[in-house]
């Protein structure tokens, strides 16, 4: 049987990918962060997962405005590098798990989350970059991966409730799986950043650790916080954190924290990473 | 399941987004008005389209449906303008990347700073959110 075995959290600012393709994660900038990561990388290392269901957004990379899918689900054998304006990033090919992929999509539906199912589908920095800061720059990447997009950009993206239960349905489905996987579930993206309109810049410590901290242990008030508290407390783009509660739903009622790191800034961004094991 | 299973109007809901200081939150209204600008934006993910677009900005504008507005919006790069008209920072980010801007200076020139002094205040640890959650609560 297939079992989730653990949830990481991590930003997915592009100028972390930056910073290891260019080779610039030991300058004075870069080095506090790819530090704070370095238990985990060698945590990842030991663990080895079979499956990484990676919970992301893409930031209109290989989604435009012409369909915008609520919650997405890659189905296929292996997704390209997005060409993100620049050319794509210098990583391996990310590997699929079509057959678990297939049967979350369709246990989920069978629980009333009416999933898009893609098969076809590049992936841009919101994917690749937590791969590069949990794995480093290996030839081939260690884990198969289910990617599952979320759209945080154009309103209403799914609210923290929703994204929660998603978590739980599919906790439920990975369990239901025949075959011995150890699967670990991502989530991506925030912690506080606003990157547009005059009051770009916006960090709010305070808030991001009452984040972190709300993660940890058998509370799910998380799930309750509504986007206008995202967007007035944490920046326009602090929304991205709801796909974070997909995530934590999926570990069950109690959860246990490895790892926590927070850093301020990367870029625009406060980075946030956190590691949970069902407790 | 437990919680708040979407009760709440959709009217209500967008009501509140006017009230954050400083932001343009993306809604359904502004992703309509702002469709072509952002496809356009959008094209330029292609070495092809961007070599056209440096070539001739104008010509290359004109090959889409946009208001005069937003046209003289992006040749004049007011980023804010963009948002205004309908603009999504993600869409828009392939136009700065075109200019060869990083995002932490496109989107210093939304603020009313200059890049140096944005960095300074992103190094210090950021824009406090005290003031600026409500224009109506003023805090």
């Amino acid at each position: 049987m297939a079992k989730i075995v653990a949830g990481v959290a991590s930003s997915h600012v592009p100028l972390l990918g930056v910073a290891v393709d260019q080779g610039k994660t030991q300058d004075d900038y870069f080095k506090p962060i790819f530090d704070g990561y370095e238990w985990t990388r060698e945590w990842e290392a030991r663990e080895k997962p079979d499956v990484v269901i990676l919970v992301y957004n893409d930031h209109a990379s290989f989604f435009d405005m012409k369909i915008i899918p609520t919650f997405a689900i890659g189905c296929g054998e292996r997704f390209n590098i997005c060409d993100e304006g620049w050319g794509p990033r210098p990583v391996p090919v990310v590997e699929g798990h079509p057959d678990l992929a297939w049967h979350i999509a369709q246990s989920l539906i069978l629980d009333e989350f009416d999933m898009t199912v893609v098969n076809e589908m590049d992936v841009d920095h919101g994917l690749t970059v937590p791969m590069s800061m949990m794995f480093g720059q290996p030839d081939k990447w260690p884990v198969k991966v289910v990617p599952l997009a979320v759209n945080v950009v154009t309103y209403p993206p799914p609210s923290g409730n929703r994204c929660w239960a998603l978590g739980e349905a599919i906790k439920r489905a990975v369990e239901s799986f025949p075959e011995d996987l150890n699967v670990q579930i991502w989530g991506t993206g925030g912690m506080s950043h606003q990157i547009q309109g005059p009051r770009a810049g916006l960090i709010n410590q305070e808030w991001d650790n009452m984040f972190l901290d709300g993660l940890v242990g058998d509370s799910d008030a998380l799930r309750h916080i509504p986007h206008i508290e995202y967007l007035r407390e944490t920046g326009s783009e602090g929304i991205e954190m709801v796909m974070w509660l997909i995530m934590r739903g999926a570990l069950g009622r109690q959860t246990k924290a490895l790892r926590r790191f927070y850093h301020v800034p990367c870029s625009n961004t406060a980075i946030g990473h956190i590691v949970l094991e069902p407790a | 399941m437990s919680g708040t299973l979407g009760k709440q109007s959709i009217h209500e809901y967008l009501a509140q987004f006017d009230d954050i200081p400083g932001t343009r939150v993306y809604t359904a209204a502004r992703a309509r008005k702002g469709y072509h600008l952002n496809q356009f934006a959008m094209s330029l993910m292609k070495p092809e389209n961007r070599t056209r677009f440096k070539a001739g900005e104008r010509a290359y504008l004109d090959g889409w449906p946009l208001t005069e507005e937003q046209k003289q919006a992006v040749l004049a790069r007011d980023y804010n303008r963009m948002l205004d008209l309908g603009g999504n920072v993600y869409f828009l980010s392939k136009l700065f990347s075109t200019d060869g801007l990083s995002f932490a200076e496109a989107v210093s020139s939304m603020t009313d700073m200059t890049f140096e002094q944005y960095k300074a205040m992103m190094n210090a640890g950021g824009r406090s959110p005290e003031g600026v959650r409500s224009i109506e609560q003023g805090n």
